[in-house]
């Protein structure tokens, strides 16, 4: 179970992580061999467009695929030093990823060391009990508290993401979005978690009432020093609250750095692509510049880079190999064939607007 | 300067509901030059898409006019309706919800144009299909695919395609990047304002999106609780935001930079219910700058310079 000293300075340590969806007619490779690290107190954004694998690895966490039809067929996930997930050998000398958990250590884990902010807002809450019941349930089963005081305390959640403790007895209906998302917060902090994974947590929401969510989770996460994932497809978000960022395209991490890194010294086409894509709120007389093409079908992925395709620099050997991770510094990497041991350092392979 | 395609003069629509009545657009006037676009900004509940479906049509409004092209579209019998609606055309929100799943791309794309027989005989519909794909950018080869087939940046060409079916004027945009990824989301807002400028096409882009806005228009109108409360040419609106509220929306936006970050202001509180409101200015419950005035009546659109627009009550009355 522990064959495998973990870095003590990382909350949540995913190496190496492929699950595959098997459908009766297809296998959809949704995360391919994604390695990320979220260090202690730190967040860390998971920057990628729909389909690119970042919820499905965020729920690998928490070991919450749905099986069948999901399989991790490998990798290994370590939170706060204890492996969830690792890479067994069977009885017939095949390797296969499996949990290393009990269901009993899962249960206490999920929502004790590690909880997580669910996208939909609407549809993440039981519309038949009230928010106070539904916050509850979760401090009894950790806390061991009872019915009372686990309401009581549901109330004081409820009152510091800033719903009045006496709406508590109202049901999820009755609330609009940007209460109901502030709810769901409130339930996954209950219980004080050290690592918070926030699938989406602002992408239903209003931009003012977004606003006010991220201001109030930046001033939870100051308070109780909790580590963060945050999953979203808004750079915008990812340049207000986090520490560093992982890109992710097609199940695999492309790119990784401190939020200097990639935002400064992109390297990644792809990165590179999501930033021109956007607006620029500088001027307004701009052509956007979108990335061609799509995402591949994470069916049939090619046999290269996966962004090949797509990609304006593509070199012959990009269709055929999958590239190999340069460095840049300690922390700044990118998996791309443009660059070598030596180009890396220099950057600028990629023209500057 | 000439009579703009499009001026709407205080168009309400209300809903009746067992609560009281919800003012949803409540005394809105505006106008479009042809080939121009409006943005229209708001939070979700504020009316945007009631203030789109009303100027068409779809939803009848509850007072007010609606000038198209010199025409009052709000006093049209059924069939003039019917014929003006060529020249008015919508993109919806939803490309998932918006198409009929049992129907393909070129069966949806055709039905505008045998619904008003545009076309004298099939070949020539087909090839007039087919020509509407190109513009759009679908590949022929998805002429008989169903929409559940594609993804959404091509379901929103769909969409496209059978809006301009009809060689409308005028198009109400509603919300047609927001259920889509950055990088196909930049693909469709450049191929709308490529068919702006070939059509000549008038667009009313209704969005929550404010960078996106700032992008595609021409004239921004930001609308708060049913009303218009500021109106303004794109740069100057971002340049010189007057209303508290628009100030705090445009600081809310996050900016995918790290550097010229802005300080921002935050709001506190939540849209207040839009059921029966009180005559009064609707945002002073969360304004950081109310003051006793702001309870004295509904503020109305004051022009402070040349074509900005602000209804607020620091700025006279």
């Amino acid at each position: 179970m522990n064959e495998i000293k973990a870095d003590t300075s990382n909350m949540l340590e995913i190496e190496d992580l492929s699950v595959e969806f098997r459908t009766h007619d297809r296998t959809v490779y949704a995360v391919n061999h994604l390695n990320l690290s979220v260090k202690k107190g730190q967040t860390l954004g998971l920057v990628g467009e729909t389909g690119a694998g970042k919820t499905t690895a965020g729920l690998a966490a928490l070991d919450l695929i749905q099986s069948p039809p999901g399989i991790i067929t490998s990798g290994r996930i370590t939170v706060n030093g204890k492996n969830v997930i690792c890479t067994k050998t069977d009885n017939k000398g095949k390797q296969v990823a499996k949990t290393c958990l009990t269901k009993k250590e899962l249960q206490s884990m999920r929502g004790k060391t590690i909880s997580m902010i669910f996208q939909d807002p609407m549809t993440s809450l039981n519309p038949v009990l009230t928010v106070e019941r539904q916050i509850a349930e979760v401090i009894e089963h950790h806390e061991h508290l009872g019915y009372t005081d686990a309401t009581a305390k549901a109330r004081e959640m409820l009152e510091l993401v800033g719903i009045p403790g006496e709406r508590g007895v109202e049901y999820p209906h009755q609330f609009s979005g940007g209460m109901k998302q502030r709810v769901v917060i409130a339930m996954a902090l209950a219980c004080d978690p050290q690592l918070l994974i926030a699938d989406e947590p602002t992408t239903a929401l209003d931009v003012t009432i977004q606003a006010q969510v991220l201001d109030m989770m930046k001033k939870l996460r100051e308070q109780h020093n909790t580590s963060m994932l945050m999953i979203t497809h808004d750079l915008g978000i990812v340049a207000d609250i986090c520490d560093c960022v992982s890109v992710i395209y097609a199940g695999s991490v492309v790119e990784h750095g401190t939020l200097e890194d990639v935002f400064d010294h992109t390297l990644h086409p792809y990165t590179r692509g999501l930033f021109d894509s956007l607006p620029n709120m500088e001027d307004r007389s701009a052509r956007l510049k979108p990335i061609r093409g799509l995402m591949p079908d994470p069916s049939k992925l090619p046999e290269g880079c996966a962004f090949a395709d797509r990609c304006d620099y593509a070199l012959e050997k990009c269709s055929k190999e999958k590239p190999e991770i340069f460095y840049r510094n300690d922390e700044h990497y990118v998996a791309c064939h443009l660059y070598n041991e030596h180009s890396i350092q220099e950057g600028g392979v990629l023209k500057n607007e | 300067m000439s009579e703009p395609l499009l001026r709407v003069e205080h168009l309400k629509k209300y809903f009746k509901s067992p609560k009281g009545t919800v003012h949803a657009v409540d005394d809105v006037s505006f106008t479009i030059e042809a080939g121009k676009t409006l943005g229209v900004v708001g939070e979700s509940g504020c009316g945007k898409s009631t203030l789109g479906r009303s100027i068409i049509r779809l939803q009848e409004p509850t007072a007010g006019n609606v000038l198209f092209d010199g025409k009052d579209i709000s006093k049209l019998s059924r069939d003039d309706l019917w014929r003006q609606r060529r020249e008015m055309q919508m993109i919806f929100q939803d490309p998932f919800s918006s198409l009929n799943p049992r129907m393909t791309i070129s069966q949806t794309i055709d039905e505008p144009l045998a619904l008003y027989n545009l076309c004298p005989d099939k070949l020539s519909r087909q090839k007039r299909v087919a020509e509407l794909m190109d513009i759009v950018g679908l590949a022929r080869r998805l002429y008989n695919t169903y929409p559940h087939e594609l993804d959404g940046g091509r379901r929103q060409r769909i969409g496209i395609a059978r809006a301009l079916a009809l060689n409308p004027k005028f198009i109400v945009c509603d919300e047609p990047v927001s259920a889509l990824d950055v990088s196909i989301q930049a693909q469709i807002l450049n191929l709308m304002q490529d068919l702006q400028r070939e059509l000549n096409l008038t667009y009313m882009f209704i969005t929550h999106d404010l960078s996106v806005v700032h992008h595609i228009s021409d004239d921004i109108m930001v609308m708060y609780l049913g009303q218009a409360i500021e109106k303004a040419p794109a740069e100057v609106l971002f340049a010189n935001p007057v209303h508290p509220y628009t100030k705090a929306l445009l600081s809310a936006i996050p900016i995918p930079s790290l550097h010229n970050r802005k300080e921002r202001v935050l709001m506190t509180g939540e849209l207040t219910s839009p059921i029966d409101p009180k005559p009064e200015c609707r945002f002073c419950s969360r304004c950081l700058y109310a003051q006793d005035a702001c309870g004295a009546g509904d503020p109305q659109l004051k022009e402070i310079e040349p074509d900005h627009f602000v209804s607020c009550f620091r700025f006279g009355i």
